[in-house]
């Protein structure tokens, strides 16, 4: 490589980043491959990468795979049914919201995952205990969001169209919901993204159930293989990276006026 | 930090407080009532619940601050290991947010492995903890690191970034040695952020606590869960469920209180002149 190419990709955030990930990766591969640290005990990066490339082709991580973001998916569709009319209701009645605040503070922040066993007896089915879980974890941001982007509507494009005479239904289509829709975005991605973690949590505790968490729980009791462990958390953080790449996408492709808005905004002096 | 936000003047209003009573009173009066009547033996009445976590946990001696030998075999443990978790991943989270917020080298080298990092659900750490430490308090306290340094560290690094730059221009400008610059300009400045980071962790903590002693303890509030699942001890589970719910309230109480001290300054009007 020459100077000149070399200097431009060692001064790019995107060089310096894989520069960060190599040495950190480097560094790793040196310190356990000089024998201080046994193989079994701690894997060398390449074994993790290697286990890691294996799994692609491991028929039952694959099923595991599918099985988690079956549920995922399941979960964000009940969420996203549920949380956004609830929110855009809660949003524009702001007495009851207000009253009720107490009691959402209360519920959100509940570790979602501890309500497996009851669940579990409730519903008999290990499956819908997990999409029950996931849907109260995930349902908070959403309705959160909702609420808050309700309230975000432009008050005077509101009267204007009143006074024009829009009813209150054509209001609520034309000014509400496009002014409500970025925030109800922004918390469906977060909840896509804690959904699959709640989801992978409620499989590793949740004995019976199916997906990323009980493959990885049985491979720790069973093979006992490191590496498969740690490659297994990897490919769950790429998944997890991807979810949010998608989602983030999708907001900026469905809503640019609004972020074009909003930086336009944030420039006015 | 309500994560509702309030409305200019929402909160103040004794009719708004009177309607929130009025609603817990009717959540919890209709359930009391509800479960009553229904008599379904999976939905018991809040009543029921909370004697039987005070007999079970809170019936203790005098001399014990009134806690039962359950809640000093299984609650304590439990609390230490999230309070130590917590703490560690707070220190280490600041300490590197800070060098990674403003170094910018640093930052760039970091910027894809913290990306990297924080997108690995912590559960999925869990089977490898429980591989390297074996059952016990350091696999637990290890899980808890891992699950909750995240938001600190994106919150730490977002609050050093971003101080304010008269500031660090004005200690520059007094040649405040490096040290002095550090605990008098930049954590200061960072301190809002890492505050709203570091509540974020806490309730983080008490749910990697709950996932860390499901996969594996012999001990502790996830492992009272387990003993309740296996007996299918119903009134148990839901003593734990409404534990665990009281908890988050009063760690986010205190941690409230905290912050308020810490941030005051930051109320207190800054003109000067």
């Amino acid at each position: 490589m020459t100077g000149t190419a070399w200097r431009a990709v060692s001064e790019s955030r995107a060089g310096r980043g894989a520069a960060g990930l190599l040495i950190v990766f480097g560094a790793a591969q040196l310190a356990l491959g000089a024998g201080r640290v046994s193989p079994a005990a701690f894997p060398l990066p390449t074994t993790v990468l290697g286990s890691a490339a294996g799994l692609v082709t491991n028929g039952a991580f694959v099923t595991s795979v599918g099985d988690t973001m079956s549920v995922w998916a399941q979960a964000m569709a009940i969420t996203i049914a549920i949380a956004v009319p609830v929110g855009l209701l809660l949003g524009t009645l702001s007495g009851a919201e207000r009253a009720l605040a107490p009691l959402i503070e209360f519920l959100r922040p509940f570790p979602a995952v501890v309500l497996i066993p009851l669940v579990l007896l409730i519903v008999q089915d290990d499956t819908r205990t997990e999409v029950v879980i996931v849907v109260y974890a995930a349902i908070w941001p959403v309705l959160i969001n909702t609420v808050y982007g309700v309230r975000s509507v432009d008050q005077l494009a509101r009267e204007t169209l009143r006074s024009f005479g829009f009813g209150p239904l054509s209001i609520a289509r034309r000014v509400a919901l496009p002014s409500a829709a970025p925030f109800a975005a922004t918390g469906v991605r977060i909840a896509a993204s804690l959904a699959f973690v709640v989801a992978v949590a409620a499989e590793l505790v949740g004995t019976g159930m199916n997906g990323i968490g009980a493959f990885t729980a049985a491979e720790e009791s069973g093979t006992g293989d490191m590496a498969i462990l740690i490659a297994v958390a990897v490919w769950s953080g790429l998944i997890g990276l991807a979810i949010n790449a998608v989602f983030a996408g999708a907001e900026r492709v469905a809503f640019r006026w609004h972020f074009a808005l909003a930086t336009a905004t944030r420039e006015l002096p | 930090m309500s994560a509702l936000p309030a409305r200019p003047g929402a909160g103040g209003r004794p009719y708004l407080l009177l309607a929130r009573l009025l609603v817990l009173a009717a959540v919890i009066g209709g359930w009391q009532l509800g479960a009553t009547a229904a008599g379904n033996p999976y939905f018991l009445p809040p009543a029921q619940i909370a004697s039987g976590m005070y007999h079970r946990w809170f019936d203790g001696p005098a001399s014990h601050l009134w806690l039962t030998a359950d809640a000093t075999a299984n609650l304590l443990p439990s609390l230490g290991r999230m309070l130590s978790g917590w703490a560690i991943a707070a220190v280490a989270g600041v300490a590197l947010g800070v060098a990674i917020g403003r170094l910018p080298l640093l930052a760039d080298l970091a910027e894809s492995l913290v990306h990297f990092g924080r997108a690995v659900p912590p559960p999925a750490l869990v089977p490898v903890f429980l591989f390297v430490f074996k059952i016990g308090t350091p696999m637990e306290v290890a899980a808890i690191i891992f699950g909750v340094i995240w938001p600190v560290l994106v919150n730490s690094i977002d609050g050093a970034r971003h101080v304010d730059g008269g500031y660090t221009e004005t200690a520059r400008a007094f040649r405040l040695p490096p040290a002095q610059r550090l605990t008098r300009v930049i954590l200061p400045g960072a301190a809002p952020k890492i505050c709203a980071g570091l509540r974020l962790s806490l309730a983080l903590a008490l749910v990697m606590m709950i996932i860390s002693e499901f996969a594996g303890s012999t001990n502790g509030i996830g492992n009272e869960m387990l003993t309740a699942q296996s007996t299918f001890d119903i009134p148990l589970m839901w003593q734990v469920i409404g534990l665990l719910g009281v908890l988050g309230i009063v760690l986010n109480a205190l941690f409230a209180v905290a912050e308020r001290r810490v941030l005051a300054w930051q109320r207190a009007p800054r003109a000067t002149s």
